[in-house]
């Protein structure tokens, strides 16, 4: 029998559907994987063996489910900030420790009615605020192709899971970057769907004009049977829109013949790393070789990126963490009267990056800065998103880097946030402006770390960068390099 | 305001506002906030160099308006459920301080 846990999502359904293998050996072959591994990497935040377990089991009994779906008996590592009905939700904070989730997110309930197995719960900084995952109350998570490097952020519990073959594919959440960053650390696939393609009830909120749940994955075709299970209109969010759902795995074709992609000179900038734009440089003339056409756009607003993002994201999250307030749910600490409360329970519920942002965020919107930050801040945006409405009429699609670098070590931003900001330069677009962008690997630093290609697509493109995400996975020979653990 | 920035706009008397956002600071987090997000501020500033005339917010980058539903009851959850992961509980009520003497 082949290693189950190396399996991708496509394999382990073949593996299944042939009887070569059940839902539970495939579960137990993951649960002596994470045993093994997990102690050097810190992924997980709770394994979840027994209730695994038993949806195995049931799966194997009801085989039936199996034809023609793909996800039915296979094991899902989850980002702790989507609620799975009976699990902790941490969100990575102390704020929440001892929740239990009351119900299941639209996408998880969409994905437990194809068979899919909730495994555990992966580490990610607290409430997604950070790019690293060193900002969770809990552990510090290791990169597996080098454990003293970050895995990336602020999914990164589930892009090292993936990647070290203890899930065999993980759900990630991405508001300015989140999942396209650690898949790119990890030399994983992580997908951010358009705005409005995937449902977020049941997500924990932190900027809701910008957050989307996607995939992180083994290969491009996994990303795009996860993404067909959770996409469309979902009454509970409103902001879902009712485009129809195609078969993503029809667009994977292995040419780029007839394509137009373009190449943003604005994301090829000075104080980028060496290999990451000689590597990136590389995958553009591999995309050519397939036949594409690579024609030069331009973005002219990227350098304004990040201050819109941070002073969007952060005033959306002021609004949304609010409800953290020791009544309801959570921790709380007494006070001298309810306000005192509140301040005691936020102050020794929430993390340092979390606080910063919640101040700034609280800033940007009080009176007398409003319209200096924030409706600044939102007009500019308007100004990044005509950039790709323009650029798109020229192409079908624009390659650039994940990350201005690969992974770096642990601690060496830690206490500068500005300079963790900036590293979100090149994947903060794609959330203001609502498109949809995939990272796939595409090669790696002199060091061994991997690097990864974003392909950025249109609003509900995701057929597009799929098909060029694929070709260009398909053609190389990334996808096959494993981490020593 | 005009849009402008004033001379005072990155400021940010971070007591003041962690006040605002119910967030009780010590004295070491106050200083270390207030130097790190001045310098943030001072980053952000460079949005007041672009020419925003006459361009429209974006909200929400996906314009979707007006989505009702009927208005019909439906099952929602059942209050142990929603109390179960409450700091205090009594009577099938969150317990609060008092806020009226």
């Amino acid at each position: 029998m082949p290693d189950l846990h190396k399996q991708t999502i496509h394999e382990a359904a073949e593996l299944l559907a042939q009887g070569k293998c059940s839902s539970e050996e495939l579960v137990r072959d993951l649960l002596a994987s994470i045993e093994a591994i997990d102690p050097k990497v810190q992924a997980y935040l709770t394994v979840d063996a027994e209730s695994a377990l038993a949806q195995a089991r049931e799966a194997d009994r009801n085989r039936k489910g199996l034809a023609g779906n793909p996800l039915f008996g296979v094991p899902l590592a989850i980002k702790d900030v989507l609620n799975v009905e009976g699990q902790p939700c941490t969100c990575g904070s102390k704020i929440l420790q001892g929740y239990t989730s009351p119900y299941d997110a639209t996408a998880i309930a969409k994905l437990r009615a194809r068979g899919a197995i909730f495994l555990g719960r992966v580490n990610m900084d607290e409430f997604a605020m950070g790019s690293s995952t060193e900002n969770s109350a809990y552990k510090v998570t290791r990169n597996p192709w080098k454990l003293d490097h970050v895995p990336g952020g602020s999914s990164g519990g589930s892009a090292a899971a993936v990647a070290a073959d203890m899930a065999i594919a993980a759900l990630g959440t991405d508001t300015g970057g989140s999942i396209r960053q650690p898949a790119s650390f990890c030399g994983c696939v992580g997908l951010k769907p358009t705005y409005g393609r995937v449902s977020r009830f049941g997500l924990t909120a932190y900027a809701s004009s910008l957050d989307q749940v996607g995939p992180i994955t083994k290969d491009v075709r996994d990303a795009a049977i996860l993404l067909g299970a959770m996409a469309g209109r979902d009454p509970m969010d409103s902001t879902t829109v009712d485009v129809p759902v195609p078969d993503y795995t029809a667009a994977l074709q292995t040419d780029l013949k007839g394509m137009r992609l373009g190449l943003p000179k604005e994301y090829f900038v000075k104080g980028m790393d060496g290999d990451v734009e000689k590597t990136v440089r590389a995958a553009v003339d591999h995309c050519r070789g397939l036949g594409a056409e690579i024609v030069d756009v331009s973005l002219p607003n990227t350098p304004y990126a990040i201050a819109t993002y941070y002073v969007i994201a952060t005033a959306e999250a002021s609004a949304n963490l609010a409800r953290f307030d020791g009544v309801r749910y959570g921790a709380r600490v007494d006070g001298e009267d309810p306000i005192d409360m509140y301040g005691r329970t936020r102050a020794a519920g929430f993390g340092t990056e979390v606080k910063r942002r919640i101040i700034l965020g609280t800033y940007v919107l009080s009176s007398g800065y409003y319209d200096a930050y924030y409706l600044r801040a939102q007009k500019v945006r308007t100004l990044i998103r005509n950039d790709f409405q323009a650029a798109f009429k020229t192409c079908d699609a624009i390659l650039t880097p994940v990350s201005p670098t690969a992974a770096y070590p642990i601690g060496k931003n830690a206490d500068d946030p500005l300079q963790m900001y900036l590293g979100d330069i090149f994947t903060v677009t794609a959330n203001l402006a609502g498109i949809c962008g995939i990272s796939v690997p595409c090669g790696f630093t002199g060091g061994r770390l991997p690097i990864g290609l974003q392909v950025l697509g249109p609003a509900f493109g995701e057929e597009k960068i799929l098909r060029v995400a694929h070709a260009y996975e398909q053609s190389t020979e990334w996808r096959k390099a494993k981490p020593e653990l | 305001m005009s849009g402008k920035f004033s001379q005072t706009a990155d400021k940010i008397d971070v007591r003041y506002v962690a006040h605002l956002a119910r967030l009780h600071l010590t004295d070491d987090e106050a200083s270390r906030f207030q130097g790190q997000l001045e310098q943030i501020l001072g980053y952000v500033k460079e949005l007041s160099t672009l020419n925003v005339d006459g361009v429209e917010p974006t909200a929400h980058a996906m314009p979707v308006n007006n989505v009702f539903r009927k208005d019909e009851a439906k099952p929602c959850m059942d209050r142990e459920k929603a109390l179960a992961n409450a700091p205090k509980e009594r009577h099938g009520q969150f317990v609060v301080p008092k806020i009226v003497e």
